[in-house]
C-alpha cells in the first residue's frame, strides 16, 4: 500500500513521529512555535507538545545552535531548525569548530547527537541572501553527517536514523522540493549512508541530489524520447559520498554529468569528479561534464534565476555535446 | 612561456622522430639556433628555433615519434620569470596532435586486442569511445598488415614521401606547361673568362648563373613564388629557391637556398656547394627543409633536353632546366651557328597565375642570361 503526501508533509510527520516516540527529542528555531514553521513543518506542534518542546528562539544562529550542542552533550535529541543554509552561515562555528570537533578534541568521552535541519537552494525568487547552496562546504567537514533528502521517502525516512546517530547531522532541505508530491510506501528503505539509483540508464549517469534530481529526472525523459537512457543517481547522502555507487554508475554508463546547485569552483560537483578520476577513469568513454549554477550570486528576476540555475535543457545541452 | 612544436618540414611530412637535442635546459638559445635534430622521412634534420628565449622544459624525448605540431620543448622569454611549479602561465587544454581515445576505450580495446590505430573515432572532435572499440571488435578481423621492420627502410619511407607529395600535386594543382630554348654561349663564354681568373675553389658551375637568372627574373612575377594555402594564394618576401638535389642512395631533396635573390653569382655558388655537401651529408637546417618558395629542378650534363616538373605544394611553380648541349641556332642575320642552348621551362599553378605570365617569365629568364656580366653585379 502506498499513500500520497508532500515533502512537506512527509517532513512534518517524521518530526511529529520523533516528538512522540522519543521524550528527549525538541524541536528549536526561529518561528517554529507560534508562527508553526516558516514553511509550516511544525503547525500545531506548539499546541500538542508545548513551549518546553517546541522553542521559538530570537534570530541569533550562533547561540540557540550552540544551545541546541548543549542540550545535546546533556543528554537530549534536538532537532534545531536554521531557516536558510545562508543563515546558517553565523553558526559555522558552532558546528564547524565544536559539534562537528567535541568528539576527536575529548577523546570520546563526549558525542553531540545533534540533528540540524535547514533549508537551501534556489528557484523561488527569494534573491541572493536566501538561495544559495552551501552545503558543499559542509561536507568538506570531517565529524558531521550531511544529508540532502530529495524525494518523498526520503523526507519521511531520514530524520529517524539521524537523531539516532551519535554524532551531527545536517540535513538540506531543497526549498523548491516542499510542495512536491509522491507516493510514500507503508515501509520504506531509508537508511543514511548510501546514494540510490532513481533510474535506470546505460547511456550517461546523472549524479545528482536534492533540488536537482526532478530536473535531472525531467531530462532523462527527455532524452529517452531520442533513445539515449540516462541512469539518474541520487546522492542523498552528501557526506560519507557514496563512492562505491558513483563508480558503480560509471562502470555501467561510462558518460556522466554531475548536476547540482553549487558553484562550480571548489563545489560538491568537483568532488565528485575528482572521486570519478580517482575510481573510475579507465571506465570514462568522455570527459566528465557538469551543470552547476552559474558563478554568480543568484538573481532576484525569474527569467535571471532560471538562467542561473541548472535547468533540464541544460543537462540535456551537455549530454548532446557529450555524444557528439 | 613559449610551446616549441615540431616544426613542418614540408608538404611530405607528417611527423619526425627525435634523434638529438642540441640545447639542455636552462641554455639560452637564439632565433636560428639549431636546437634539435629530428629524422623525417627524407632525412636528419637540424630543427632551429624560431624565437630567442631560454630553454625551460624539455618535453620531447630522443627516439620519441611524434606528429607535426607536437610540443617539443617549452621556452621562456628572456625576463619572464618561472615559478617552482614551472606553470607560470597555464593555457587551457592547447589541442595537441595526440589522437584522443577514451580511457573506457583505451581498456576495451587491450582486453579485446584491438588495434587502435586502425579505429576511427566518432566521438566530439573524432574521439574514439568505447562503441567505436566495440564496433570494431565486431568486425571481422583485418588482414594484418606485415609490422614495420625495426629498422626502418630509409628509401622505402623517402619514396612514400615522395608519392604523398606528388600525389597530392597533381590531385590539387592544375599544372601549366611553358618551355623556351635559351641560348647559354654568352652565358658560358663569361663563365669561362670568369674561371679562368679565380683560384679553383671559387670557380663558378653553370648552375650558379641559372640560379641567379631565375631569382632576379622572379621578382618581376610575384605570382610564381609563394605558397598556396587554404584557398589562397600568398607571395612570399624572399625568393627562396628550392633546389633539387638528387641522393646517392636514390630519391630526392629539395631544400631552399635562402633569399637568393639577395645574393650575387658567387654567393649563390657557395650556398650551393654548402647546400649539396650538407644534403648529402643529412644535415639539413629546418628552415631550408620548409621555406622553399619554388623549386629549381636543374638536370645537369646527365640530364634529358628538357624537363616538366611536378610542383611541390605548397609551392605554386617549378622551374627546369635540361642538358645544355650544342644544338643548331639561327641567328639575326639568318645564319646558322652551333651553339651551347638550354631547354627552360615552367611548370605553374594554373590557379594562381595563366601561361601567358609564365611565358613571359621564361622570356624574361632568357634575356637576363643573355647578359652574364650584369647578373653578378646585381644584388636584388
Amino acid at each position: 500500500m502506498t499513500r500520497k503526501l508532500s515533502y512537506r508533509e512527509a517532513m512534518r510527520e517524521a518530526m511529529h513521529e520523533a516528538l512522540t516516540n522519543d521524550s528527549r527529542v525538541f524541536l528549536m528555531g526561529e518561528d517554529v512555535g507560534r508562527y508553526g514553521g516558516t514553511y509550516a513543518f511544525s503547525k500545531g506542534f506548539l499546541e500538542e507538545f508545548g513551549p518546553e518542546r517546541i522553542r521559538d528562539t530570537p534570530l541569533s544562529e550562533l547561540g540557540f545552535v550552540g544551545a541546541g550542542i548543549g542540550a545535546s552533550l546533556g543528554g537530549l535529541r534536538p532537532i534545531v531548525e536554521v531557516m536558510t543554509v545562508n543563515f546558517s552561515l553565523l553558526a559555522l562555528d558552532q558546528i564547524v569548530n565544536s559539534a562537528a570537533l567535541l568528539r576527536h578534541m575529548s577523546g570520546g568521552q563526549f558525542s553531540v547527537p545533534l540533528v540540524i535541519r535547514m533549508c537551501t537552494g534556489a528557484g523561488r525568487q527569494l534573491a541572493a541572501q536566501h538561495s544559495h547552496s552551501l552545503e558543499g562546504w559542509y561536507a568538506h567537514i570531517p565529524g558531521i553527517k550531511v544529508l540532502a533528502p530529495a524525494t518523498i521517502e526520503d523526507a519521511r525516512g531520514m530524520l529517524a536514523p539521524a537523531l539516532a546517530d551519535p554524532d551531527p547531522v545536517v540535513i538540506f532541505e531543497h526549498c523548491g522540493l516542499f510542495n512536491t508530491e509522491g507516493e510514500l510506501p507503508d515501509k520504506w528503505d531509508v537508511d543514511i549512508s548510501s546514494a540510490k539509483v532513481r533510474r535506470e540508464g546505460k547511456h550517461v549517469a546523472f549524479v545528482t541530489y536534492g533540488g536537482s534530481l526532478p530536473k535531472a529526472l525531467a531530462a532523462a525523459e527527455t532524452l529517452a524520447a531520442d533513445g539515449i537512457e540516462a541512469e539518474v543517481l541520487d546522492l542523498r547522502v552528501l557526506r560519507p559520498l557514496d563512492t562505491v555507487a558513483i563508480a558503480a554508475a560509471v562502470a555501467k554508463c561510462h558518460r556522466v554529468v554531475v548536476v547540482d546547485e553549487n558553484w562550480k569552483s571548489g563545489g560538491l560537483a568537483a568532488e565528485v569528479v575528482a572521486r570519478i578520476m580517482e575510481h573510475a577513469f579507465y571506465e570514462l568513454d568522455a570527459p566528465v561534464a557538469r551543470v552547476c549554477a552559474e558563478e554568480v550570486p543568484i538573481p532576484y528576476a525569474k527569467h535571471m534565476e532560471d538562467a542561473a540555475l541548472p535547468q533540464p535543457g541544460k543537462i540535456v545541452a551537455a549530454v548532446k555535446e557529450m555524444l557528439g | 612561456m613559449i610551446e616549441f612544436k615540431l616544426p613542418s618540414l614540408g608538404a611530405d611530412m607528417d611527423d619526425g622522430t627525435l634523434l638529438e637535442w642540441k640545447v639542455g635546459v636552462g641554455d639560452t638559445v637564439t632565433k636560428g639556433q639549431v636546437i634539435a635534430v629530428v629524422d623525417t622521412a627524407k632525412a636528419a634534420v637540424d630543427v632551429e628555433c624560431w624565437t630567442p628565449g631560454t630553454v625551460h622544459e624539455l618535453v620531447a624525448e630522443v627516439g620519441q615519434k611524434m606528429p607535426v605540431g607536437t610540443v617539443m620543448a617549452i621556452l621562456s622569454e628572456s625576463g619572464e620569470k618561472v615559478g617552482a611549479c614551472g606553470t607560470a602561465a597555464v593555457s587551457p587544454a592547447a589541442p595537441t596532435a595526440r589522437r584522443m581515445i577514451s580511457p573506457a576505450a583505451r581498456k576495451h580495446a587491450e582486453k579485446r586486442g584491438i588495434d587502435l590505430d586502425a579505429v576511427v573515432g566518432s566521438g566530439p572532435n573524432g574521439a574514439v569511445t568505447l562503441d567505436d572499440v566495440e564496433n570494431a571488435a565486431a568486425q571481422p578481423a583485418p588482414v594484418t598488415a606485415p609490422k614495420p621492420a625495426a629498422t626502418p627502410d630509409k628509401s622505402a619511407e623517402m619514396r612514400k614521401a615522395i608519392a604523398a607529395a606528388m600525389a597530392r600535386s597533381k590531385r590539387e594543382i592544375p599544372h601549366y606547361y611553358v618551355a623556351e630554348e635559351i641560348s647559354l654561349a654568352k652565358a658560358l663564354a663569361w663563365l669561362q673568362a670568369e674561371n679562368l681568373r679565380r683560384p679553383m675553389a671559387e670557380r663558378l658551375l653553370p648552375a650558379a648563373v641559372l640560379l641567379k637568372a631565375v631569382a632576379v627574373a622572379l621578382a618581376h612575377y610575384p605570382e610564381l613564388n609563394g605558397f598556396f594555402r587554404d584557398g589562397s594564394f600568398a607571395p612570399a618576401a624572399k625568393i627562396n629557391l628550392g633546389v633539387a638535389i638528387s641522393l646517392r642512395q636514390g630519391g630526392l631533396i629539395a631544400p631552399a637556398l635562402l633569399d637568393a635573390g639577395a645574393r650575387n653569382v658567387t654567393q649563390i655558388m657557395q650556398g650551393l656547394m654548402n647546400l649539396v655537401k650538407r644534403t648529402r651529408a643529412g644535415s639539413l637546417k629546418s628552415s631550408e627543409m620548409s621555406e622553399a618558395t619554388i623549386t629549381v629542378t636543374n638536370l645537369g650534363d646527365q640530364g634529358s633536353q628538357l624537363v616538366f616538373g611536378v610542383i611541390y605544394p605548397p609551392q605554386v611553380a617549378l622551374v627546369g632546366f635540361g642538358r645544355v648541349a650544342e644544338r643548331p641556332w639561327g641567328d639575326a642575320e639568318g645564319g646558322l651557328k652551333a651553339l651551347p642552348v638550354v631547354t627552360a621551362t615552367l611548370a605553374a599553378d594554373h590557379r594562381v597565375s595563366d601561361g601567358h605570365r609564365g611565358a613571359l617569365f621564361l622570356r624574361e629568364l632568357a634575356e637576363l642570361l643573355q647578359h652574364p656580366e650584369e647578373l653578378e653585379g646585381l644584388e636584388k
